[in-house]
C-alpha cells in the first residue's frame, strides 16, 4: 500500500533521514521503532508532505506523492495522528471529529463515522461536548485517533501515541492500537516504547540516526540480541 | 428632582443602539486578528471605501439602494481578500511591528486613493429617514436599522463559525495552524476566506454608517480608533469580549454624553479604557 524508497529529508541544512526504504502492505500493522532523535517523526512528516523530500520517493497504492500538497495527502487515504495528539484545545470533542471530516467526501458520511468512533470509544460519546483541552491524556489520544478515522483512511499513521502518558495509560493506548488494527485498518506506528509496541504490530523497522538498521517480524526483533541489549535492557 | 428620567432612559436606549453598531464594527477586526494574528490598522479605511462604493453606485450610477449596498459589501470583501493575498501574506512571518506598519501604509494609501477619486468634499446619500418618536423619547431611524442589521450580522457570523465546516476550520486554525494540512485544510485558503469575511463585515458596517454619516476620505479616523480600542478592551481576537466591550463603551458614550456634554462621553469612555488596561491588560475576556 505504502512504499518509501531511498527517502532523504531534513530541516534546512540538517538532514534527518538518509535513504530510508520501507513498505507497508494492505492490512498490515507496522512499527518504526528507535531512540529519541532517530528521525521517526520526520519520517511521518515526510509521508504526510509536511516537509519536502530532498531525495527518494513515497508512493501510496502505486501513485507517487511527489506533486501532492500537504493538505491533499489525506484525500489519498492517509490520515495522521500527530505527535502529542495536537487536538484543537478550545474546540469540543465533536468539533475535533468534525475537523477530521473536513474533506467534502468525508462530510457526507460524518454522522455514520461519528457513531463508529463513539462505538469504538464510548468515553468520547460521554465527552462529546467537552473542550478537547480539558480531556485527560488517554482521552485526548482516543479523540486524536477518532479524528483521524473520520476521514475514512486506508492507512493510519500514528506518531508516538504513548508519549507523555502514564505507564498504565500506555497499556490501554496499545490496546486501542490493537483494536484499530483488528478493525482492518492498515497502520504505520512510530514508537519509542519498543517493548509495548512490538506486542501489537506484525512487523517493525529499527531506525537509528536516520537509517534503517534492521527489520523483521515482531517476534524476530524481540528475540534479536541487538534490540534486547540496546533497547530492552536484557 | 424626578424619580424617573425619561431622557436618561432615552440615552441608555440610544447607547444600546450604538452598541450594536460598535459590536459589528469590532467583529471583523477581531475575527481577522483572532485567526490570522495580524491587526488591520486600515480596517476603518476599508469601511470608508465601502461607504464610497455605495455612494458611487447609488448616487452617481443611479443604482437602487439595496443592490448598491450588496455590491458595496462584495467590493470590500474582495478588497479584504486582496489585502491578505498581496499585503499581509508576504509579511506573515515578519515582526508584528512590521505587519502594523504595512497595514498602516495601506491606511494612507486608501485615504489618498479616496481623495483622488472623490475629492475632499463631504458626500452623502441624500437618504432622509424621519426619527421615530416613542412617547417623549426620539430615536434616529437609521440607528434602529443599524442596530437590527448589526445584530443580524453578528448572529450570522456566530452561526457560520459554529455550525459550518468552514467556520469550525476558521476557529481551529487559530488554535493550531501547523497541523491543519493533516485535516485536509489548506491554511492559505482559510486565511483568504477569513480576510474576505472580515472585509464583508466591514462592508456591512459601511452600509449602516453611510445611512447616518457624511462620507469624506478621513472618516475612518472618526471610528477607527474606537473600533480598535473596543477590540483591545474586550481582549484582542476575542469576539465575545468585543461584543461585551462594545455595549459597555456605547453606554459610556451615550449616558456620559447625556449627563455632561457630548464630548465628555468620549472622555469618560477612554478614561474607563485606560483604567481597565491597568486592571486587566489582556482585556475583559482576553486570555493571557
Amino acid at each position: 500500500m505504502l512504499a518509501l524508497t531511498g527517502v532523504c529529508a531534513g530541516y534546512g541544512s540538517f538532514q534527518a533521514l538518509f535513504g530510508v526504504s520501507l513498505e507497508v502492505k494492505a492490512g498490515e500493522s507496522v512499527a518504526v521503532i528507535g531512540p529519541n532523535g532517530a528521525g521517526k517523526t520526520t519520517l511521518l512528516r515526510a509521508i504526510s508532505k509536511l516537509i519536502d523530500l530532498s531525495a527518494g520517493e513515497v508512493t501510496m497504492e502505486g501513485r507517487s506523492l511527489k506533486r501532492v500538497a500537504a493538505h491533499e495527502v489525506i484525500a489519498r487515504g492517509i490520515a495522521q495522528v500527530p505527535e502529542n495528539r495536537r487536538l484543537f484545545p478550545r474546540l469540543s470533542v465533536e468539533e475535533n471529529l468534525k475537523m477530521g471530516a473536513f474533506l467534502p467526501a468525508a462530510r457526507a458520511r460524518f454522522g455514520e463515522r461519528r457513531e463508529y468512533v463513539y462505538a469504538l470509544f464510548p468515553r468520547m460519546r460521554e465527552r462529546r461536548a467537552q473542550l478537547a483541552g480539558t480531556l485527560s491524556g488517554g482521552e485526548q489520544q482516543m479523540c486524536a485517533i477518532g479524528r483521524a478515522l473520520m476521514s475514512g483512511p486506508k492507512l493510519l499513521l500514528l506518531d508516538e501515541p504513548s508519549a507523555g502518558l502514564a505507564p498504565v495509560v500506555v497499556q490501554s493506548i496499545m490496546e486501542m492500537v490493537k483494536r484499530i488494527c483488528a478493525e482492518g485498518y492498515t497502520v504505520l506506528i512510530v514508537e519509542q516504547n519498543i517493548r509495548q509496541v512490538l506486542k501489537v504490530v506484525d512487523r517493525a523497522y529499527l531506525l537509528e540516526t536516520g537509517r534503517i538498521k534492521s527489520s523483521g517480524t515482531s517476534a524476530e526483533l524481540l528475540a534479536s540480541d541487538e534490540i534486547r541489549k540496546a533497547y530492552l535492557g536484557i | 428632582m424626578e424619580i424617573f428620567d425619561v431622557f436618561l432612559l432615552e440615552a441608555v436606549l440610544n447607547g444600546i443602539l450604538l452598541g450594536g453598531l460598535l459590536a459589528l464594527l469590532s467583529l471583523g477586526l477581531n475575527l481577522i486578528f483572532g485567526v490570522i494574528d495580524v491587526v488591520w490598522i486600515c480596517y476603518a479605511e476599508m469601511i470608508m471605501i465601502g461607504m464610497y462604493a455605495v455612494y458611487a453606485l447609488h448616487v452617481q450610477q443611479h443604482w437602487p439602494l439595496l443592490p448598491a449596498m450588496a455590491a458595496g459589501i462584495a467590493i470590500v470583501a474582495l478588497l479584504g481578500g486582496l489585502l491578505h493575498q498581496f499585503v499581509i501574506r508576504p509579511v506573515l512571518a515578519a515582526e508584528p511591528i512590521n505587519q502594523l506598519l504595512v497595514t498602516g501604509g495601506v491606511l494612507f494609501f486608501l485615504q489618498a486613493a479616496a481623495t483622488l477619486a472623490f475629492g475632499i468634499e463631504f458626500k452623502n446619500l441624500g437618504v432622509k429617514l424621519p426619527p421615530v418618536a416613542i412617547g417623549e423619547m426620539s430615536f434616529s431611524f437609521p440607528r434602529i436599522i443599524a442596530f437590527a442589521v448589526a445584530l443580524a450580522g453578528v448572529a450570522a457570523t456566530y452561526l457560520l463559525l459554529t455550525r459550518t465546516y468552514l467556520g469550525t476550520a476558521i476557529r481551529a486554525i487559530s488554535q493550531d495552524r501547523a497541523i491543519m494540512p493533516l485535516m485536509g485544510v489548506n491554511p492559505g485558503r482559510i486565511f483568504v476566506v477569513t480576510s474576505a469575511l472580515g472585509g464583508a463585515l466591514a462592508g456591512l458596517s459601511a452600509c449602516l454608517l453611510v445611512l447616518q454619516y457624511d462620507i469624506h476620505p478621513a472618516i475612518g479616523l472618526s471610528f477607527g480608533p474606537i473600533t480598535f480600542l473596543i477590540c483591545v478592551l474586550g481582549g484582542l481576537g476575542n469576539m465575545l469580549g468585543g461584543l461585551v466591550a462594545a455595549f459597555i463603551f456605547a453606554q459610556f458614550i451615550s449616558v456620559g454624553g447625556y449627563l455632561f456634554a457630548i464630548e465628555w462621553g468620549y472622555v469618560i469612555a477612554f478614561a474607563f479604557f485606560i483604567a481597565v488596561m491597568f486592571w486587566r491588560p489582556q482585556g475583559i475576556l482576553g486570555r493571557k
